[in-house]
């Protein structure tokens, strides 16, 4: 194994955009190293360590384990993320605050342990998944909402900190993307959404991992504290 | 290890990653105003220094760390 490999971290990695982040990196050569609760495809390339994100030593302790066994950190795509979609005057305290942990508290975690090895390293890239819910607000979707939205903030503080060493933090909004995510919707609601969307059809998973590996090359250095929007237009404006 | 070359140790990671001349790593010089050395600055040193003398450095103990000195102090105070 070249030891000009990049170590490349992916949250969420089982299925949807974290699977297909982590087989385009792989396909990039990359060492990659998936973070779920679950394994996903076996592929050439990819490790999956097996985690809960929210257990924050364990996550620690994996974080630890990748940076002592490859002596770098380069990547991160932090887009680990769950939905408990409610209208708001009946969420229940734990569907709003188990949303915003799992995906922006825990996701914190996750950056900080990553950017202590990409300050020593001057070098480094962060990709954060947000999605277009964070600026256009769905129905049922205040914690979510809130979360992504969350990440945005998150994301271009910490850019900020760290751009003079080599590090850059982006944020990519998907729009409506076709995974088991937005499936969960149901076939009727997703084709009257699809209706809406300019380019007139959901994404794909690999239309998110293609600019996520851009933002992750040498060629994106200038770009940092920037949102991509992948969603065919939908959230054009915001 | 002397005195003298655990400090030469702390000196060659203040130099490497404050990006300062050796000379200017004086027990009495101040990260802000002498060495140009901002917070971002610091953390990085302290990590530095962690893995230099393995040893760990809580949040809190770096309260109060204006200077060469104090950050020497509190280096040795843990080897």
């Amino acid at each position: 194994m070249s030891s000009d490999q990049r170590t490349v971290i992916v949250t969420g990695a089982s299925r949807g955009i974290g699977a297909a982040c982590t087989a385009l990196f792989a396909s990039n050569g990359d060492r990659v190293f998936g973070l779920s609760r679950s394994a996903g495809p076996d592929l050439e390339g990819v490790e999956y360590r097996l985690v809960d994100l929210n257990d924050a030593n364990a996550v620690a302790a994996v974080l630890d384990a990748i940076d002592e066994e490859t002596g770098s950190i380069d990547v991160i795509v932090a887009n680990a993320g769950i939905t408990r979609d409610q209208l708001s005057v009946r969420m229940s305290d734990e569907d709003f605050s188990d949303v915003l942990e799992t995906n922006l508290t825990a996701t914190f975690r996750v950056l900080r342990r990553g950017l202590k090895r990409m300050i020593r390293q001057r070098s480094g890239r962060i990709i954060v998944v947000s999605s277009i819910g964070a600026l256009m607000g769905l129905p049922g979707q205040a914690n979510y909402a809130a979360s992504k939205a969350g990440l945005i903030g998150m994301a271009r503080a910490m850019a900020r900190e760290v751009a003079s060493r080599g590090i850059t933090i982006n944020v990519v909004a998907p729009g409506l993307i076709d995974t088991e995510m937005t499936s969960a919707l149901g076939q009727d609601r997703l084709e009257a959404m699809a209706a809406q969307v300019p380019v007139g059809r959901l994404g794909t998973p690999e239309e998110i991992a293609a600019c996520v590996l851009f933002l992750a090359s040498d060629a994106a250095s200038y770009v940092t504290g920037a949102i991509l929007a992948i969603d065919g237009g939908l959230g054009m404006g915001l | 290890m002397s005195d003298d070359a655990t400090f030469e140790k702390f000196k060659n990671c203040a130099v490497e990653v404050l990006q300062v001349s050796p000379d200017a790593v004086v027990l009495e010089a101040s990260f802000s105003d002498d060495l140009d050395a901002d917070s971002l600055d610091l953390v990085e040193l302290v990590m530095a220094l962690e893995e230099t003398f393995d040893i760990t450095v809580e949040e809190d103990e770096l309260e109060g760390v204006d200077t060469i000195g104090q950050a020497y102090a509190l280096v040795t105070s843990k080897i």
